[in-house]
This record gives structure tokens, C-alpha cells and sequence, in this order.
């Protein structure tokens, strides 16, 4: 199949806006393969994980086997085989997180939702992570949720930011009713 | 938004733009920047390397490789097309200074690879960007598309017959790819595993063809040293190390932050004059200068310590990635030592087994004696594992786990051995009795 090839699976499979990103991404570089892992990522955060059927689209797309494709993509943490929460809290504990008290954060998520590493809600609303350093030292204690930054985030801030995702999933929840 | 800081003592050269609108192309334009690339455009390449030369300008990832000279050893002519890599993938613990240069000078990280382009005569530039920072990946387009829609970039940049292209490019979480072979290999699409050298990058890299792999901010660095001119910027720095340094303050301190000093500004005012001291008025007990993957010093060892490339090596550790970690007389070193190791081996590639086994036997054995099941034998079973880790594995990754565990032995044996026969740690209060 060329990587131009639109076929009704991939029309279902991913949204116009991401097919056309992905086909763009197959110009953007002088050897095709270098669109592999960008391709997973932007597959990934709107499918949610690399289901079986993303990864044979995107090995069609680049043209090399699913069994590559795998190998590839189980090398990166942020690469995943089964479904995340809506909002994926990830708690840097690393050095400069730990020594301004990433753990009593982690901790407090961990009440706050009931589930451990890697443990997601039962109305999948969220999913809970311990992951390496984010690159936000200075700012520490520093999580991601999703792919946004939130800085200095005591364990008295967690409930208060939670609540913030909650209301953010109702307002798009009723946005999508309407 | 990152917070900003600023102390008086600061020189800022590379964080002059900062907070300044310069994501804005025309704010960049209008604090003088794309100046330096239109001056590099006229003068050619054996200007521009000798400028970089003079300037004693020194790799910024760690390594501290004089960058003029890593840009000559790029073969003038040569069959297979040139590349520059700019490393974004700003992963050791301790260091954000990048995630703030992507942050509030995108541009200046194009133009300097413009320059770095017409020093070695490429065409195409990457900037890879590590995958959480997605935010700073997409300022980073949106600068890109504009110097595009300017002519900066494109078949003729700057209206000349110079062709330069800028591609950028997403990781997806990984602390290996920060290594620069490691990190061809992610931008070829593969795992990231690192490349044995000879041969070195400048000779056949990224495709097979010269690369020259740079840290994000020797390249945002880069248009300064033009403006400037290299001696002016060398004069700013310390002997051999010129320019100044993003500081990452973090950890123990009244002010954490990133602070731009010159090379060579002491460490202890770092700690306790830029950064306001330990917090809480606590005493301090040992500051990690470089990065986790630099072997900690003791508060007498800081005293004189000048931060450049050269004195921080004669003090038995490493400038690295200027990431300034500081420990208060709170901190279990254990702990610490097995957070630190935690990480690398959870970072491992796993291609070469001293590193692959080693980091393993290191978090089991650390695991083990932080939770008070350790025994006498075990510190100098530690220290044996880390020694024969280093220098053994392709890619600086083992020693980068060995060197700060040989450190925290060393340097703290006694906090170890107080750890000993079941007593609980003196500090800690996430001991896991997990037993391995």
C-alpha cells in the first residue's frame, strides 16, 4: 500500500485531522522511517493507546512489519498497549520532585483516586503514573496530566486540581450533548 | 507558566530574551535577533568556526566539547548529504534549562542552527524535542512555520542561493536518546540504543552522512557568540570555558530556579547568595552540581569551587548539564543513592549488560539496605558492582549510574552503615519493607 492510500479502515480508525496530519508527517522527512515514532505518539493521544489495528496502520503507513513497529514503539515509556484515563496523571518523583515531596503528592493522588501505578478509575476518568524526571526541577514538585505541566503542586492542591478535570470532562461531556 | 528568577549577579546572555515576547517573530527580529545568521550568511563558514573557536564556547549537554571544534571535524566535501541535530530531549534529573529556551526564545534555537547549517555546509537541521514536552514542541512549529513564511528557512534563506530546512521532531520518552547516537537512532525511527564509536558523528551519523549533534542551548547560545564576537563572549567565562552557564537551582533551596551565571561563578553563592540558601534555615549537606549522573560534594568541597568544565573535574565531579541539586541535613543519602540508581535503571537501554545488570543489582541491593535488611558486606559489594561498570558499556549511561552510587559510598559510608542489621532509616519516611 503507499503511504498515500486512504482506505475506509484508516478513515475509521483515525479522525481526517489526524490522517492528514499523519500523511503530512510521511513528507516531512528524507526517510520515511523517521516518521515511525511521531506517528505512534499522535495516533496514540487520540486513540488512546496502540491498539492492534494502530499499529498495523501505521506499519502500512511506513511500510515495515507490525512485529517492527513493536519493537520500536515498546522502547518508549510514553508508548502504551492498553487504554489510559481521560486524563493521565503523571507524578514525577525523581531527585528534585522527591526532595520537595513528590511522594506526599503521589500519595495523595493515590487516595484521592484509589488506584497505584499505572491503575486507572473505574469510570476511566483517570489514570495514575510514577514516571522520571519531566524537565520541570526548578518548579518542583512537578506532574503532568496529560501533556500539561502543573508546577509546585503541594498534596493540599490534588483535590482541587481534580476537580478541575472533572468539571472540564462534564463541560466537554454536555458540549458533545448539545 | 515556569516561574522566573533573576538575581543581580546573573549575566544574561542566552536568557536575555526571556519573558521578553520573542516567541513573537517580529519581537525576536526587533531584540536584534536573525542578525547573526545574515552576518554568518556574508562572512562563510571558516569565519563562523573561527569565531566559535575563539569564543571557548564548550558543549552545554554535559560533556563540555569546545563546539567550534566539533564543527570542523565535519568533512567539507562529502558524497552523503550534512546534518545538524539539535539534542532537545533534556532528560537528566536535576536540568530544565532548555524546557525555558524552547519556552521564550524558540527562534534562537533556529538561528543558531541556521549558523551551525553554514558552518558545516548542511542543508536539513532537526530539532528533536523530548516527547513530554509537547507544549514547547508546538512554540517550537509555530517559530518554525514563521521563519518559513519569512524566507529564513527554505530553498533560499535570506534571499541568498543558501538552501537551509528545519524538520522538528517528537520523542516519546526515553533518558537514553539524550545520547547522541542513541538519539540518531530515535530520529532514524528505531529504538534507542547507541551506536559503538569510531566512527564519530561528524563522520557518518545521522543516514550515514556528517552530523554535528549539539545540546539546545549551545545552539540558542550560538547567535550570541556572533553577536558578540567569540573573544568578548570567552571573556565572560572563566580560563578555556567561555560564555556563561543556565544554572537549574533545585532541590533544598530558598529559591529554586534557572539562573544564568558566568563560567566559573562559585558554587557555594550559588547555594547560598543566588539561590537564598538552604530552606528553612536548615544546614546543608551535600549539593549534586551537574546533574544526577555527577558524584556529589560536600559543603567543605563547594567552598572555592569554581563552575566550569575544568575545576568541577579536578574536584573529583563533572560540570555536566549545570543541573545544581541540593541536599539539606534532612535527606537520607540512601534514599537518594537509591532514587538516583532507581532511575538509570529504569533508563537502561539494555544493550550492554554491565550497565543492564549492574543498574539492576545496584537498585536491588540499595532497595535492600534502605529498607534495613542490609548487611556489612553489601556497601562493598555496591561500590565492586559500580566500579566494574565503568568505562564498559557503548554510551556513557553506565558510568552515569556508577559514578554518583561510588560517591555516595564513599562520601556518606558512614550514614550507610548506619542503615545496618534492621535499624530503621534515621530519616526517611517511605522506607519500603519490601524484601527482594
Amino acid at each position: 500500500m503507499s503511504p498515500n492510500d486512504t482506505n475506509r479502515e484508516t478513515m475509521t480508525l483515525f479522525s481526517p485531522q489526524l490522517a492528514a496530519r499523519l500523511d503530512g508527517l510521511v513528507q516531512k522527512y528524507p526517510v520515511l522511517r523517521s516518521a515511525l515514532i511521531p506517528m505512534l505518539l499522535y495516533a496514540q493521544d487520540e486513540v488512546g493507546y496502540l491498539s492492534d489495528a494502530v499499529i498495523a496502520e501505521v506499519a502500512a503507513r511506513i511500510g515495515i512489519t507490525e512485529l517492527d513497529v513493536r519493537n520500536v514503539a515498546t522502547y518508549y515509556s510514553m508508548l502504551r498497549f492498553k487504554p489510559a484515563g481521560k486524563y493521565n496523571i503523571q507524578v514525577c518523583t525523581n531527585i528534585s520532585c522527591m526532595l520537595r515531596g513528590a511522594y506526599d503528592v503521589y500519595e495523595r493522588f493515590q487516595e484521592e483516586l484509589g488506584i497505584g501505578h499505572k491503575g486507572i478509575t473505574a469510570d476511566g476518568l483517570f489514570s495514575l503514573e510514577e514516571v522520571e524526571c519531566i524537565g520541570a526541577c526548578c518548579w518542583a514538585p512537578a506532574i503532568q496530566v496529560n501533556y500539561e505541566f502543573h508546577d509546585e503542586l503541594a498534596p493540599g492542591g490534588v483535590r482541587g486540581l481534580l476537580d478541575g478535570y472533572r468539571g472540564r470532562a462534564k463541560a466537554e461531556g454536555k458540549a458533545a450533548d448539545a | 507558566m515556569p516561574r522566573l528568577v533573576s538575581h543581580p549577579d546573573e549575566v544574561k546572555i542566552v536568557s536575555s530574551r526571556f519573558g521578553m515576547g520573542a516567541t513573537n517573530i517580529d519581537r525576536y527580529i526587533e531584540l536584534g535577533g536573525y542578525a547573526s545568521a545574515k552576518k554568518c550568511l556574508q562572512q562563510g563558514p571558516d569565519w563562523i568556526i573561527d569565531e566559535m573557536k575563539a569564543s571557548n564556547l564548550r558543549g552545554r549537554g554535559g560533556a563540555g566539547f569546545p563546539t567550534g571544534m566539533k564543527w570542523s571535524f565535519v568533512p567539507k566535501q562529502s558524497a552523503k548529504p550534512k546534518y545538524v541535530l539539535v539534542n532537545g530531549d533534556e532528560s537528566e534529573p536535576g536540568t530544565c534549562k532548555d524546557h525555558l529556551i524552547f519556552l521564550h526564545d524558540p527562534h534562537a534555537v533556529i538561528e543558531g542552527t541556521i549558523i551551525a547549517g553554514l558552518a558545516i555546509g548542511a542543508r536539513l537541521g532537526f530539532i528533536y524535542l523530548r516527547g513530554e514536552y509537547r507544549y514547547l514542541i508546538e512554540i517550537m512549529e509555530k517559530a518554525v512555520a514563521d521563519a518559513y513564511a519569512r524566507g529564513y528557512l527554505g530553498k533560499n534563506i535570506f534571499a541568498s542561493e543558501t538552501e537551509f530546512q528545519v524538520v522538528t521532531q517528537t520523542g516519546a520518552g526515553a533518558y537514553e536518546v539524550g545520547e547522541e547516537s542513541a538519539l540518531m537512532e530515535s530520529l532514524e525511527g528505531k529504538r534507542g540504543v547507541p551506536r559503538i564509536k569510531p566512527p564519530f558523528p561528524a563522520v557518518v551519523g545521522l543516514y550515514g552522512g556528517p552530523t554535528v549533534i549539539n545540546n539546545a542551548e549551545t545552539i540558542a547560545t550560538v547567535p550570541h557568540v556572533i553577536q558578540m564576537g567569540g573573544a568578548a563572549f570567552a571573556a565572560v567565562g572563566s580560563a578555556r570555558n567561555g560564555g556563561t552557564r543556565l544554572f537549574s537551582v533545585s532541590g533544598h533551596v530558598e529559591r529554586p530556579g534557572v539562573y544564568e551565571l558566568p563560567m566559573g561563578y562559585n558554587l557555594k553563592k550559588i547555594v547560598y547568595d543566588v539561590a537564598g540558601g538552604v530552606r528553612g534555615g536548615r544546614k546543608l549537606k551535600a549539593v549534586v552540581p551537574g546533574g544526577s549522573s555527577t558524584p556529589v560534594l560536600l559543603p567543605a568541597e563547594i567552598e572555592e569551587l569554581g563552575m566550569d568544565f575544568d575545576q568541577v573535574g579536578k574536584a573529583g565531579s563533572m560540570l555536566g548539564s549545570a543541573g545544581v541539586v541540593v541536599l539539606d541535613d534532612q535527606t537520607c543519602i540512601v534514599e537518594f543513592a537509591l532514587r538516583t540508581i532507581s532511575f538509570y535503571q529504569h533508563e537502561s537501554c539494555g544493550w550492554c549488560i554491565p550497565c543492564r545488570e549492574g543498574t539492576d543489582w545496584l537498585k536491588k541491593s540499595l532497595t535492600r539496605f534502605h529498607a534495613g535488611f542490609g548487611e556489612a558486606k553489601d556497601i562493598d559489594n555496591i561500590q565492586y558492582l559500580a566500579e566494574n561498570m565503568l568505562g564498559r558499556t557503548f554510551c556513557p549511561l553506565g558510568d552515569a549510574a556508577a559514578m554518583p552510587t561510588l560517591a555516595f559510598v564513599k562520601k556518606f559510608r558512614k550514614e550507610f552503615e548506619d542503615h545496618l542489621n534492621g535499624k530503621p532509616c534515621p530519616f526517611a519516611k517511605h522506607v519500603e519493607l519490601a524484601v527482594i
